[in-house]
């Protein structure tokens, strides 16, 4: 019988053998994650999940795989990839089985970056700040955070603010907490926005009573006074006081166990514009990394949930092409996240240019469409504030080459 | 097939409208109208894309 492993039982990896089953491959599919959990859905842990009267953790389980039974697969839970010899077509799990393949979908995810002394495992008590220093990532991290608040948590920290550390800046806000939110960055959301459009974000968060610092770094998280909590001392001096400090400063991909197997590690998983990454071996999700034929195929590695579901199936589809010799095709996608922040529905279709205009509402009431072009003068995406269905037209017209003129038409 | 959306989920983020037209418009309200709850079997492809691509998770398909 033929088998398919895949790597990863989060969003990525689960579309994928959704999708093989769907295309119709009917040999032995094993799942492999390491976490314990059901495979469930990550964007509502900084948001819901948080600020919910009761998180429901049923609801966030995904579906396509909350009946266990329904696609008929081989899982592989709690158990992690360490290494892959593509010669003998070989993965070895952490408890020493060797699943022998003969198609591999690549989709280990990320994982947070880490503040020197930080150890998402630290217990209470042990007189150091480590349990103070949280993460989130995971349904155990939130789980950690979500106790912390209900435990009576005032004071929180929260360390970068991209997506994550806005979030729970945002969540942790509505549920009464005393917010502080620090970047080394003059701007929140910086390496996704442009520059205005980011200090949008902290007046947000100012409005809303968050303690926004910028363009200031952590230089030290000790444990508080009579070992409670934390003191956090900044580069300009200041020193904050947190019942718990939050650390949100990006991901990296999840690659240790590929070392040395032949794949090309760079920043990711790098995949050819197909997403194949070696002979009947695939890449989806945060992991990957590849060249997208839509802008100048550049390499790009998304870390966006639309984008694990979108490549996840590529990949399932560009994996049975290279079993059954089929007609390959490149996955070039027009990237679009959201983000919501207390009543704020934040959302980019396309990528961020440096040419910029607003054609719809202001910054200042928090409801707009601002349009990019490139270099070049061309529509390249849509910065949308509480315009959802703006959005979703922009990403189209990405897709279909729209010119600057129909973006202002069309969005205006 | 037939297509349910949990009105107090969904936040009218119109990917669904992008993927599947005939079945889901988002006015310009701002709201979700099911434009027909019982797609034929042409689309049913494309409504199955709309539920899974749905963040909210807030589309199911019955039968």
């Amino acid at each position: 019988m033929v088998t398919i492993a895949v790597a990863g039982a989060s969003l990525a990896g689960v579309q994928a053998a959704q999708v093989l089953r769907r295309q119709g491959f009917d040999g032995r599919l094993v799942v492999i994650g390491d976490e314990p959990h059901q495979p469930y859905d990550r964007p509502p842990l900084s948001k819901e999940y948080l600020t919910a009267d009761e998180p429901d953790e049923e609801r966030l389980k995904l579906r396509a795989t909350a009946d266990p039974a329904a696609l008929d697969l081989d899982w592989r839970l709690g158990r992690a990839a360490v290494s892959l010899d593509l010669a003998g077509s070989t993965v070895v799990l952490d408890d020493g089985e060797a699943i022998a393949f003969d198609g591999l979908v690549v989709a280990t995810g990320a994982s947070p970056r880490r503040l020197p002394g930080q150890d998402p495992g630290a217990e209470a008590g042990d007189g150091s700040s480590a349990a103070t220093l949280l993460e989130l990532r995971t349904l155990d991290d939130a789980r950690r955070l979500r106790a912390a608040i209900d435990g009576g948590a005032t004071r929180i920290v929260v360390c970068g603010a991209g997506f994550i550390g806005a979030e729970v800046a945002a969540s942790a806000r509505q549920r009464g907490v005393d917010v502080t939110l620090i970047d080394a960055a003059p701007a929140p959301m910086d390496r996704v926005l442009d520059r205005e459009a980011g200090m949008a974000v902290a007046d947000l968060h100012r409005a809303n009573g968050v303690d926004v610092r910028l363009g200031v770094k952590v230089t030290e998280v000790a444990a508080g006074e009579d070992r409670a909590g934390a003191l956090v001392t900044l580069d300009d001096g200041a020193e904050l006081a947190a019942d718990v400090v939050v650390v949100g400063i990006g991901v990296v991909p999840n690659t240790a166990w590929l070392d040395g197997s032949g794949l090309t590690i760079d920043d990711g998983v790098v995949t050819d514009a197909t997403t194949l990454a070696a002979e009947r071996v695939v890449a989806a999700g945060d992991v990957a990394r590849w060249p997208n034929q839509r802008f100048g195929g550049s390499l790009m590695r998304v870390e966006q949930w639309d984008n694990a579901i979108d490549m996840g199936g590529h990949a399932a589809r560009r994996l049975l092409a290279e079993l059954d010799g089929g007609q390959p095709e490149p996955f070039r996608p027009v990237p679009w996240f959201w983000s919501d922040q207390y009543d704020r529905k934040i959302q980019l279709a396309g990528v961020v240019g440096p040419h910029r205009e607003i054609v719809q509402g202001t910054m200042d009431e928090g409801r707009f469409v601002q349009l990019y072009a490139d270099d070049d003068g061309r529509f390249c995406g849509a910065l949308c504030w509480n315009r959802p269905r703006q959005a979703i037209q922009a990403r189209q017209l990405v897709a279909d080459g729209g010119t600057l003129d129909a973006a202002r038409e069309r969005l205006g | 097939m037939k297509v349910v959306v949990d009105f107090d989920l969904c936040e009218s983020n119109a990917v669904c409208m992008n993927i599947a037209p005939e079945v889901f418009e988002v006015r310009d309200d701002d709201f979700l109208y099911i434009l027909n709850e019982t797609p034929e079997p042409a689309l049913h492809e494309k409504v199955r894309e709309a539920a899974e691509r749905c963040p909210k998770q807030a589309i199911t398909l019955e039968g």
